[in-house]
């Protein structure tokens, strides 16, 4: 089991698809709503992740990537 | 009808009276109605197989203004065949990439190359002005004794007859019928004739408004395609391309909610265009306008003797350039079918595949159209959201970029699972795909675009120095895999024995390492009926 975190380069048709379901989710909803469901969607795909190491590293490239 | 008196005027053209109005009537294989870009395109497309054509057009104008301004290459690669191709490439900008800016950062976020594979004879995309292009084709139509092209005449209704329609066409000296076996729909996305047989145009308007301006300039920058992000000067997006004549093409995002008579005041637009340039560039307008826009399709495109084709057919967003271009692709597909049928080489029924191939098209050009557009104009607080999160982390990571949409710009749509691709029974190391269009490649003999015509055509890869008898009665191109011809071999994933069938579309219908009358036979059977086969 791969326990890197994966940034391979998709090609734009399933970019374009991961996108339009990421904006479904917000249909009808205000911003607090949004940002709520962000934060369940976020923990809902961590858990499929189920790795801690690749979370692990998720969030040190956000850090890091911070001006 | 006369022209109406707010369309602008660049070039106009005289009514003849046809012959019809004194008694003269003859039966028409084709009429086409419609004188834009793709009913033009269509009636060449048909005269260049032989046949002869009526074009009837409701006005007696070549209109100015903007319109569809960037041609892709598979447009000029039709364009090519049927031979109006090069004034088009000569006269238009020509460009392969695109870059996408974010705020007010100077360096683009992103930028793509829209014509990967290199060592082909057109460019990725040219902008060209509709007016330009039209006039190009007017002129090829209008020197093409198979093609007769009439200035207002229109279409007030449509009838059924025995294996046709007639068509009741009025003019300034009165109203004949015109009698044709096959009437071709380029009527434009308001297209009368849907309208007359009482036709669906399902689909979804999108609620943003967008400035167009055309201006005259002097700016030294690339012919690319230019598209920001909240830009630092007015507009919630904007997109800049290069035209000919020393015109820029500037069109900005202005939201929903805004009054469009308002927005098109020259007072309105100048804080838009000084804000793009800078204060101290001077500029000259040459057409403003303010457009909305919507994505639809008909149900069906072919309805028996009458079938449809480009805007009149379906309708897409301007991002992506996938209106003209996808119109182009429709008379391309069509052309052919048609000229089997209408020889008697081919059943009527040869036309599900235009109603096939021509919908996943448009479907296609719809979904990509779409998508762009909810990318640009975010619904709601959580999508825009979104979005600016892509386009922050697209400024750092490379895996981000995918997901910035400023358009994803018109490409051929392959149709692998058409009853017209027949799938691979060797082997093949890339090359190309059944259901998919050539690629160009240089050989010793030129481009292998130009070399494949307008007809069915066997490609054959041949050894060194070998010369074999032709397989079928198939006209055939022969490539030697040599010298100057390697990159053609690569290309097409060919060995030694290797052929394709190549549709007069210049699709690919199927390919073999190892090849035989049988199988050429087989494949043919898809597309003549049998009596032609056997013959």
């Amino acid at each position: 089991m791969t326990t890197q975190l994966n940034t391979t380069i998709r090609d734009t048709d399933t970019a374009d698809q991961i996108f339009s379901h990421l904006v479904r989710l917000h249909e009808g909803l205000d911003a607090d709503q949004s940002a709520s469901v962000n934060a369940e969607l976020l923990i809902l795909l961590a858990n499929h992740i189920g790795q801690p190491a690749v979370i692990s590293q998720a969030v040190d490239l956000l850090i890091s990537s911070r001006a | 009808m006369a022209t109406p008196a707010d369309i602008p005027v660049r070039k106009r053209y005289d009514f003849k009276r046809p012959p019809e109005l004194d008694g003269q009537s003859v039966r028409h294989p084709f009429v086409v109605v419609g004188g834009g870009p793709i009913g033009l395109s269509m009636a060449l497309d048909l005269a260049k197989k032989g046949h002869k054509v009526v074009v009837l057009n409701k006005m007696d104008i070549l209109a100015d203004g903007s319109k569809a301004l960037c041609f892709s290459k598979r447009s000029l690669d039709i364009w090519d065949r049927i031979g109006v191709g090069e004034p088009m490439t000569n006269l238009g900008v020509q460009w392969n990439v695109g870059k996408v800016f974010w705020q007010d950062r100077e360096d683009p976020i992103f930028q793509f190359d829209l014509l990967p594979v290199k060592n082909q004879k057109n460019p990725a995309f040219i902008n060209l002005q509709q007016f330009h292009a039209e006039d190009f084709l007017i002129q090829a139509v209008e020197a093409n004794d198979l093609i007769d092209l009439r200035w207002n005449n229109e279409v007030t209704a449509i009838e059924t007859i025995e294996n046709g329609r007639r068509l009741s066409v009025d003019t300034p000296e009165g109203t004949y019928a015109l009698d044709a076996d096959w009437v071709i729909a380029c009527d434009g996305n308001r297209s009368p004739l849907r309208t007359m047989l009482g036709l669906d145009f399902e689909g979804r308007v999108f609620e943003d408004n967008f400035l167009i301006a055309d201006v005259r300039f002097k700016l030294e920058r690339p012919s690319e395609r230019w598209f920001w992000f909240d830009p630092p000067f007015p507009g919630a997006s904007a997109l800049m391309h290069k035209q000919p004549d020393g015109v820029w093409r500037l069109d900005f995002q202005l939201g929903w909610d805004i009054d469009k008579a308002e927005a098109m005041k020259p007072e309105n637009v100048e804080p838009f265009v000084k804000g793009f340039l800078g204060g101290d560039i001077d500029f000259e307008y040459e057409w403003v306008s303010v457009y909305t826009f919507q994505c639809r399709r008909m149900d069906q495109f072919v309805h028996d003797r009458v079938i449809f084709a480009g805007d009149s057919a379906h309708l897409v967003s301007p991002f992506g350039a996938r209106g003209a271009n996808g119109g182009l692709a429709d008379i391309d597909n069509l052309g052919w079918k048609l000229d089997l049928i209408a020889r008697g080489k081919a059943d009527q029924s040869l036309l599900e595949t235009y109603e096939y191939e021509a919908g996943v098209t448009a479907d296609e050009n719809i979904l990509n159209s779409t998508r762009a557009t909810d990318f640009l104009t975010p619904k709601n607080a959580g999508a825009e959201t979104l979005r600016d999160a892509v386009l922050k982390l697209a400024t750092q990571f490379e895996w981000a970029r995918p997901y910035v949409n400023s358009g994803r710009l018109s490409a051929p749509v392959h149709y692998p699972n058409s009853t017209l691709s027949i799938g691979d029974a060797d082997a093949f190391d890339g090359g190309v795909a059944p259901g998919s269009p050539c690629l160009d490649a240089p050989t010793d003999k030129g481009w292998l675009l130009s070399m494949l015509g307008d007809a069915f055509k066997l490609l054959r890869f041949v050894g060194e120095g070998e010369s074999p008898a032709p397989i079928g009665t198939l006209s055939e191109v022969v490539i030697e895999i040599s010298g100057d011809n390697q990159l053609a071999a690569e290309r097409y994933g060919a060995k030694p024995g290797s052929a394709y069938l190549v549709r007069p579309d210049q699709y690919v219908m199927a390919r073999w390492h190892d090849m035989s009358t049988a199988k050429l036979d087989s494949a043919l059977s898809k597309v003549f009926s049998s009596k032609e086969i056997a013959a």
